[in-house]
């Protein structure tokens, strides 16, 4: 049993943060130098991260299997990043954006880790404006806003459809200043394989160097993992193709609780599948909700064109069903709406998609404006499908796309292994069952930025942890660890390979662990899971050599850890016998299909401790409202 | 949706590193018009793992064009024959069938081989390390609203800063120069008022590198504009010329 101290400040809601840096004990500024931090991914958390920490005089030793840092996925992300700056004069403030995001969690998030994020959120903004990220601006040169989905302010920020991009190019760019000074150093090329644990402690990690294969060993008094989210388990998800888990699931096989693993969010606003050989799934920005207007036809089977279906015949059900929030619901909501009317025989001409029409907003602000909100979104639809979205309205599908699952921290952002931080969507602790638009970048940049700069001086000064060296014995043994297993996967030579067992894994997932689940599929699934695990190390074939480049071997290992992350998934799915967010068990619901928690029983986090392959014990962190009261969720 | 598959022949650039000789291999496939240009690639790795062969390497990341990591040369342009797209938005309905691809990597002396169609291209980052930022500490910053910047030159630096770092102009340009990429970031900054205090310092700072990192320099073909994905502007490369020649002014006038 692990205890799980989730390390909660004293104080008031809104002194905690206050309070705990004030608390936090200091490093000597002379001797941040004589620390080394490893930080593992380069994304927003770990590019930000690894900024500060080098800013404040720290050795940081950056790790990215990327040729190039900014290739991270955050630079993916298109619609925006949530502050409450109020600068709409819309009645937003810090603990509007703090209650929002408890809310849209539906109630399963930290309280305190929550008020946090809404805290920094504005510093945030301020950070980024003055590293020279070319925020979108209004005609008096001001910052300028638009609204997402769980909100009824204008609270996000944004640059055109490409504010990931610019984010993280900021936070790149910080790096990269740091890098000239010497305080940062990155290794690129080289994925992380395995966490290195000394008398309790994360001392290091080794990594394979994806060039020429050799095993890499690297010290540090402390480790940060800002590796990112695990949604590529599906196969098809919006995540980029070298997104895995494999950092974060092998860091808990050495100790580390993962919790809600089940809590997945899937996209409502992605373009829907071609073929069997589809790659991945490419979002379209939610912030495309803001001005299009999502229907299916009121008729089943449907094979007209869109353009030809009357008004009174086409049914905007997000709108019907929500009025208050409409096309603005939660995508957790939103994602089950467009399945309910796939299901019911209503998908766009007879697809498994909906609709999303431009076609009242280009009427109402003219193609210019919409150009300008959504111009580049457009031409990537139109570059893809072939359909121009200016005059046939978009089709859309929901997709996996963020887990909100991940490492558990506690409010330091430290994992149950001392020394080991995780930040961004690898850890679990902000969103809850369900993340809100716009919020992964803000929780990303303020792990980075504002929260491990302090934390992991207060680590380093209180706990005093000292260097291992990496000619210590456990260095070597688990580099023995690991080139064992790449001798394994090369010498089995099935008959099956890689991407085959995971399609058909991702197949599984989707099925039975996707957007509605129930008892028996779980209960189904988790024995299948096993059993292509068994056959996965039987049966595939991985091409190649140990020593070289080789691509196959990359994604078998990865797929290796996906093959046993399906199943605590699965088994934290089938545990939690309530609906919650991205967690929907069909069992659990009310008469209007909404989903129904059960706040009695399950208002708490699903820490679980991995003991051998297919093993875990439920480790639970109970979550305390004292600021936002349980109730049901209601967008309507 | 079509559903008529494509029949087409592959030469594709194989080589095993950078001191072993390469060579175009042909390859058959049959693709869906609908799939893209790498998921093409994909299946035909799968064909060939499943054949116990090697798969091709090739770099891909996000396929929604904005990571920068795809880096095909096709058909002799890099990215493809459709412009403003990166190789991972190409999508196999814009060939024919019966058609005959040649697939290459991007090639520049600043771009070594690392295998098949894989390159080495961190003299970009080296380039970025030199002065493509502002400095600023976490912390110390005025309010986002602080300072208005009007709409036009916020724009403008936006268009600068779509920049993926993919390299195409510098694989596109037939002196392998790099002044597309490095007058992006120095664009983005000259525009706006956060950028002013290292202006000029940063100019001449990231030229330096580039030069030094075996980087051609520009003899204004414009085909860097022509292939780059995101459509960044020549006029980028006019503004770090006036910037770097005012630098070189105001270098000497304090000596």
């Amino acid at each position: 049993m692990i205890k799980l101290d989730a390390k909660i400040p004293e104080g008031t809601i809104k002194d905690k943060w206050t309070n705990h840096k004030f608390n936090m004990k200091l490093v000597n500024p002379a001797n941040k130098r004589k620390y080394d931090i490893i930080v593992v991914g380069s994304g927003l958390a770990g590019a930000s991260a690894a900024a500060s920490l080098g800013e404040l005089g720290y050795n940081v030793k950056v790790i990215t299997f990327h040729d190039s840092p900014r290739r991270a996925h955050s630079i993916s992300a298109q619609g925006g990043i949530n502050a409450a700056k109020n600068y709409q004069n819309d009645g937003d403030s810090v603990y509007r954006l703090f209650y929002d995001t408890v809310k849209g969690g539906d109630f399963r998030a930290r309280e305190a880790n929550v008020y946090r994020l809404a805290e920094v959120s504005n510093n945030i903004i301020d950070q980024c404006v003055a590293q020279g990220v070319p925020f979108a601006r209004d005609y008096g040169g001001l910052l300028d806003n638009r609204s997402f989905g769980g909100a009824l302010v204008s609270r996000t920020f944004y640059a055109k459809g490409q504010t990931g991009q610019q984010l993280l190019l900021g936070a790149y760019s910080a790096m990269n200043r740091q890098i000239a000074l010497g305080n940062v150093k990155v290794y690129t090329r080289r994925e992380m394989l395995d966490l290195v644990v000394v008398d309790e402690s994360a001392k290091g990690v080794v990594c394979r160097n994806l060039l020429n294969g050799e095993i890499e060993k690297f010290s540090a008094h402390a480790v940060v993992l800002a590796t990112g989210g695990y949604a590529n388990v599906f196969f098809l998800s919006t995540n980029a193709m070298n997104c895995n888990t494999t950092a974060i699931w092998r860091a808990h096989k050495k100790g580390a609780a993962f919790a809600n693993p089940c809590y997945t969010q899937i996209h409502p606003t992605c373009l829907p599948v071609h073929g069997e050989n589809q790659s991945k799934l490419t979002l379209m920005s939610e912030s495309l909700r803001n001005d299009g207007r999502i229907w299916v036809s009121k008729i089943k089977g449907d094979m007209r064109n869109p353009n030809e279906i009357p008004e009174e015949e086409r049914d905007y059900y997000l709108e019907r069903k929500y009025p208050t929030y409409g096309n603005l619901s939660p995508r957790d909501i939103s994602s089950r709406a467009a399945k309910e009317a796939f299901d019911d025989g209503r998908g766009a001409q007879g697809r498994e998609s909906v609709y999303l029409d431009f076609r009242d907003a280009i009427n109402r602000l003219g193609k210019n404006v919409i150009e300008e909100r959504y111009g580049n979104l457009f031409e990537i639809y139109e570059t893809i499908t072939g359909d121009n979205p200016y005059k046939i309205p978009m089709q859309i599908y929901p997709a996996p796309h963020y887990t909100m699952g991940g490492l558990w921290v506690d409010y330091n952002l430290m994992s149950t292994i001392p020394g080991l931080f995780v930040a961004g969507e690898a850890n679990f602790s902000d969103h809850g069952a369900n993340r809100l638009g716009a919020s992964a970048l803000m929780q990303g940049l303020a792990d980075g930025y504002f929260v491990l700069p302090y934390t992991i001086g207060n680590y380093l000064a209180g706990d005093k942890p000292t260097l291992v060296k990496d000619d210590h014995p456990e260095f070597g043994k688990v580099a023995n660890e690991i080139e064992d297993m790449t001798n394994k996967l090369l010498s089995i030579k099935g008959k099956r390979t890689v991407d085959d067992i995971h399609k058909q894994l991702g197949r599984l997932m989707w099925n039975k662990v996707g957007m509605a689940r129930n008892e028996i599929g779980l209960k189904e699934v988790i024995g299948e899971i096993s059993q292509l695990r068994e056959e996965f190390w039987k049966n595939v074939n991985v091409v190649g050599e140990a020593i070289d480049v080789n691509q196959c071997l990359e994604r078998a290992g990865r797929l290796a850890d996906y093959l046993e992350l399906g199943e605590i998934m699965a088994v934290d799915s089938l545990h939690r016998n309530e609906s919650c967010g991205g967690h929907f068990r069909t069992e659990y619901q009310t008469e209007e299909g909404e989903a129904l928690r059960d706040d009695e029983n399950y208002t708490y986090v699903a820490a679980w401790e991995y003991k051998e392959t297919g093993k875990w014990e439920l480790n639970k962190e109970p979550l305390e409202f004292e600021n936002v009261h349980l109730a049901t969720r209601s967008y309507k | 949706m079509k559903s008529e598959k494509l029949n087409l022949t592959l030469k594709i650039w194989r080589q095993k590193n950078i001191n072993t000789p390469g060579s175009f291999v042909e390859y058959k496939i049959s693709v869906s018009p609908d799939s893209s240009f790498l998921e093409m690639l994909d299946d035909l790795n799968n064909e060939l793992e499943s054949k116990n062969l090697e798969p091709v390497a090739f770099e891909s990341d996000c396929r929604e064009g904005i990571c920068g990591t795809c880096d095909l040369v096709i058909q002799g342009q890099p990215h493809g024959p459709i412009p403003k797209i990166a190789t991972c938005q190409l999508h196999m309905r814009n060939f024919r069938d019966g058609e005959t691809i040649w697939i290459e990597p991007f090639r520049a002396k600043a771009f070594p081989i690392i295998k098949d169609l894989i390159v080495d291209r961190t003299a970009l980052d080296k380039i970025q390390q030199a002065g493509g930022f502002i400095s600023v500490n976490t912390g110390s910053v005025p309010d986002g609203n602080a300072i208005p910047i009007p709409k036009e030159n916020a724009g403008l630096s936006m268009d600068a800063a779509a920049c993926i770092g993919c390299g195409a102009c510098v694989a596109a340009c037939k002196n392998a120069s790099a002044m597309l990429f490095v007058s992006a970031k120095v664009s983005q900054f000259a525009l706006l008022p956060q950028g002013q205090p290292e202006r000029y310092k940063r100019v001449q700072e990231m030229v330096k590198v580039m030069d030094e990192l075996g980087f051609g320099s520009c003899s204004n073909t414009y085909a860097c504009e022509a292939e780059c994905p995101k459509g960044i502007s020549v006029k980028n490369i006019a503004r770090m010329n006036r910037d770097y020649f005012i630098a070189k002014v105001k270098t000497e006038e304090t000596v």
